[in-house]
């Protein structure tokens, strides 16, 4: 038996909005935020309808039957429970998207926001668009020496860092689960990967309170490590941490 | 000397001034830039530097906001004449094309077109004139440096804007003048003439603005060293002129494609209807000409940006501007999207056509899936339960889409799916009578398959297995795949669809409604995008009339937040499709004659 058309589509969105579900939220164990559920799916439909309706005969054929339970005397009954359930759905709907909720306000935060141009600490001005790192150049010309640094800048991170960023530097250590915005994961090809040196500097040295104003509330725990490590600690640490990621600082020449 | 003048957008800024939470960075360059300057002052320059304005030096107006009023009078005045920019382009090459094929639909839609620019281009100079009021009035000091600095350019400026003029003129009421063998060809060079001015028109305009993006031939101070071509030719220059010129085509397109779906809707013989309904497929595919290589135009663009300035770009791509950059990803797509639907649709024209529907869902499914990659932020909204569900920001699975190599990967396989919606449409009526057909045929799809397979491994390979450089250096090569794919296909379906059999004849017309829907949201989405983009490339400067040497003082220098900045767009991009709604109604009119008897005396009596 061949399905109907309006019936096609309607199983096809279903599907759709079924499989997202169940590969996300149950497969994968990482749920798909409803925000961007919402938009994929509001493509998906459009897709949906550019497909169905892009012939006159398709047309015809999913129009037709909404046609029919509006026009067709026979289908009065179907009509009825349509025009009631509709307007009733359509109530429920919109009580649960206004209806209050405890929930605290979605906040478009800016993970990695613009640094300045300079910044100032270690009672020093450094110039973040050419600041690099003084250690980076012993991967190449002394491995022994880089290795021992990178070593050092271990040390640096079990003693100060992992608390919060994890001992596999996932974001997911001890304290992680208390903290919003949390600790960020450096195995993520999204954050260290995506950075420069001098970026991670900015970002260690000055912290959470660091941070520019540009975006809503910044609550970052991340601390101020200027008062606790130094200069070369800091460097080290940034040594360390793509180091035992194997992601590379980004820059901008080829090597 | 209006034309484009608006170009120069006044910047947003950021609130409270203190944009770098310590009290580093720009703080000290403008303190550096000061001392220089007094330093500067010594060496006897006639160049002021750049002058260090308070709020005061804005001047207020009847309560009139100064900036939305710069803003929205420069985004109408960008419009418009990007539209008034690219129509005589095409309309050259149209023209061309009826002179070589010897036919006169062409010529007459090449004509339609041009008419259609031409009540446009008085509103041009309208709004034009608008934004440069604006300017004096509101800006008076930011208009007194510019000038100062581009004071050759700017009455150059003016002058060509009279060339243009003219050439415009004599070009479209000398249209039907000027035909027959010679004369056509003395029409074709001025059309030829016309362009060249306009595209000079928009070089000198790019100029200030990319100036202002990205100061040359200034010191730090804003002291000008003279030459005006140091100035002129900034770091952004080229990059600016070659996205505005893409993009304007694909624009220009665009609004025409409108101007035939509006005609067509309103069309009340079978004639008028096949007329319009060829001119509108004309206009689309203009528009998606200039679609296909904009994203690549656009990633140059940006990664330039970057280059000049790593702290511009991450405002540009990772910081506030970020979250309109989804927006604009969804807009881009809403045209893929529309595009695929229009050409679909055409497919009707033709019985030949039935046999290649049901290949379009699958070509639905990939589009769609492509677009979903594309729009995919890299920060995601979360509520609060999803953080802890997801334990942090980044999803494990959706967040590697965030990046730009997934985006890559995704743009290009969009833009071959579109090229091959493209193909399938131009054989809907035809069926290829060469022998060779399997063979070209399985050639093509073997190009198509690997072209993807190499899309896929340069975006998967290089995006998250080597670093950064060659995540940036990976995209170039799936451009020129894309590329490739599309010229070679283009020449090798020439050749199979060489003297093809015609299997059902091409009926103009016999289009459903809905495909001219397609064509009104391909405008309106264009619109809103270059909007949106605009505010972006001004808002980058933050603080700043002039990057690092000249800044904004003014109480609306902030940068405003995204419901503000989309707000103040649409408005603009309301008033803006009202009149070009007025447009094409003047051109509707213009063609129309109500008989009256016995209003006028007959003659005689
Ligand atoms: C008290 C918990 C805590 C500790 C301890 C901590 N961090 Fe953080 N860190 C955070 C939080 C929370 C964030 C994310 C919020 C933000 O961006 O500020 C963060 C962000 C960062 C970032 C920014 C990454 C990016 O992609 O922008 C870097 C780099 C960083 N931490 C490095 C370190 C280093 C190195 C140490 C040890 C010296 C350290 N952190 C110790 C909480 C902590």
């Amino acid at each position: 038996m061949k399905i109907p058309r309006l019936l096609q589509a309607i199983l096809v969105l279903g599907g759709v909005y079924g499989g997202f579900v169940l590969v996300f939220d149950v497969i994968l164990e990482q749920v798909i935020p409803s925000s961007l559920l919402n938009m994929y799916m509001f493509f998906v439909v459009a897709g949906t309808y550019m497909v169905f309706t892009f012939s006159e005969e398709s047309t015809e054929q999913i129009v037709s039957p909404i046609k029919a339970l509006v026009e067709d005397p026979s289908k009065k009954m179907l009509r009825n429970v349509v025009f009631v359930l509709l307007p009733l759905f359509f109530g429920w709907f919109t009580y649960q998207q206004i209806k209050p909720s405890f929930e605290a306000p979605l906040e478009l935060r800016t993970i990695h926001p613009a640094p300045p141009a300079a910044v100032k600490v270690f009672g020093k001005r450094y110039n973040l668009l050419t600041l690099e790192n003084p250690f980076r150049k012993f991967e190449k010309e002394d491995p022994e020496k880089f290795a021992s640094l990178v070593r050092e800048g271990g040390d640096v991170y079990v003693k100060n860092c992992q608390y919060c960023h994890g001992d596999k530097l996932d974001g997911q250590g001890p304290y992680a689960q208390g903290l919003s915005p949390v600790p960020l994961n450096f195995q993520d090809v999204g954050t260290i990967a995506q950075l420069q040196e001098g970026y991670l500097f900015w970002r260690i040295a000055t912290g959470g309170p660091g941070l520019p104003k540009e975006a809503t509330p910044w609550l970052s725990a991340m601390p101020v490590w200027e008062d606790f490590l130094t200069e070369d600690e800091i460097w080290k640490v940034i040594l360390f941490l793509y180091d035992y990621t194997g992601y590379q600082p980004r820059s901008w020449e080829h090597e | 000397m209006v034309l484009l003048f608006g170009l120069l957008f006044v910047p947003p800024e950021v609130a409270g001034l203190d944009l770098i939470g310590l009290d580093g960075g720009v703080a000290f360059a403008a303190e550096d830039a000061a001392t220089e300057a007094a330093a500067q002052a010594d060496v006897a320059s006639p160049y002021q530097p750049a002058p260090q304005l308070t709020e005061k030096d804005y001047p207020t107006f009847l309560g009139f906001n100064g900036r939305i009023f710069v803003w929205i009078a420069a985004q109408l005045h960008l419009w418009f004449a990007a539209f008034v920019l690219a129509v005589p382009i095409f309309v050259f090459i149209i023209e061309a094309i009826g002179m070589k094929t010897r036919d006169k639909r062409y010529d007459d839609m090449a004509y339609e077109f041009i008419k259609v620019s031409l009540t446009a281009y008085s509103l041009t100079a309208i709004v034009g004139g608008l934004t440069l009021l604006g300017l004096l009035v509101f800006y008076p000091h930011v208009m007194t440096y510019m000038t100062s600095i581009f004071k050759e350019s700017m009455i150059f400026y003016a002058l060509i804007f009279f060339a243009e003029s003219a050439c415009l003129y004599v070009y479209y009421y000398g249209w039907h003048w000027l035909q027959g063998p010679f004369k056509k060809w003395v029409h074709l060079t001025i059309g030829l003439l016309l362009n060249a001015v306009g595209t000079l028109l928009m070089l000198l305009a790019n100029s200030w603005l990319t100036f202002m993006m990205s100061p040359a031939g200034v010191d730090a101070g804003g002291v000008f060293n003279g030459e005006i071509w140091d100035a002129m030719h900034n770091f952004l220059w080229n990059p600016i002129n070659l996205h505005r010129f893409v993009a304007n085509i694909a624009y220009g397109g665009s609004i025409i494609g409108a101007y035939a779906a509006y005609k067509f809707l309103s069309a009340r013989t079978p004639q008028e209807k096949a007329h319009y309904d060829w001119m509108g497929y004309n206009a689309n595919f203009v528009a998606i000409a200039g679609l296909l290589p904009l994203p690549f135009a656009g990633y140059y663009l940006v990664a330039e940006i970057y280059a000049y300035s790593q702290q511009m770009g991450i405002t540009l791509m990772g910081g506030i501007f970020a979250w309109l950059f989804i927006i604009q990803a969804v807009l881009i797509g809403t045209l893929f999207l529309s595009a695929n639907y229009y050409l679909w649709c055409g497919l009707g024209r033709s019985e030949g056509g039935v046999r290649y529907y049901k290949y379009m869902k699958y070509l639905a499914v990939v589009i769609v899936a492509a677009f979903l990659v594309w729009f995919t932020p890299h920060t995601l909204v979360l509520s609060n339960e999803e953080l802890k569900a997801l334990g942090g920001p980044y999803h494990k699975y959706l967040g590697p889409l965030g990046i730009m190599p997934a985006k890559n990967t995704a743009v290009n396989i969009m833009i071959l799916m579109t090229y091959l919606s493209f193909l399938y449409y131009r054989r809907a009526n035809k069926i290829a009578v060469v022998t060779w057909v399997k063979a070209g045929n399985a050639a093509q799809i073997a190009l198509f398959v690997m072209a993807c397979a190499n899309i896929f491994f340069l975006g998967i390979y290089h995006g998250y297995f080597t670093n950064t450089v060659y995540k940036v250096a990976a995209s170039i090569p799936q451009v020129l795949t894309t590329l490739l794919v599309i010229v070679i296909a283009t020449v090798i379906d020439s050749m199979i669809y060489k003297n093809a059999k015609e299997v059902a004849p091409q009926r103009w017309g016999r289009v459903p409604p809905r495909s001219q829907y397609a064509l009104f949201l391909l405008a309106v989405s264009f619109t809103w995008l270059m909007g949106l983009m605009g505010y972006i490339r001004s808002g980058i400067r933050q603080h700043w009339h002039v990057v690092d040497v000249f800044r904004d003082n003014s109480p609306d220098a902030f940068t405003p937040s995204l419901g503000y900045a989309t707000n103040v767009i649409s408005v603009a991009t309301i008033l803006f499709m009202a009149m070009v709604i007025f447009v094409f109604w003047l051109a509707q009119i213009s063609g129309q004659k109500s008989e009256t008897p016995g209003f006028w005396k007959e003659p005689g009596q």
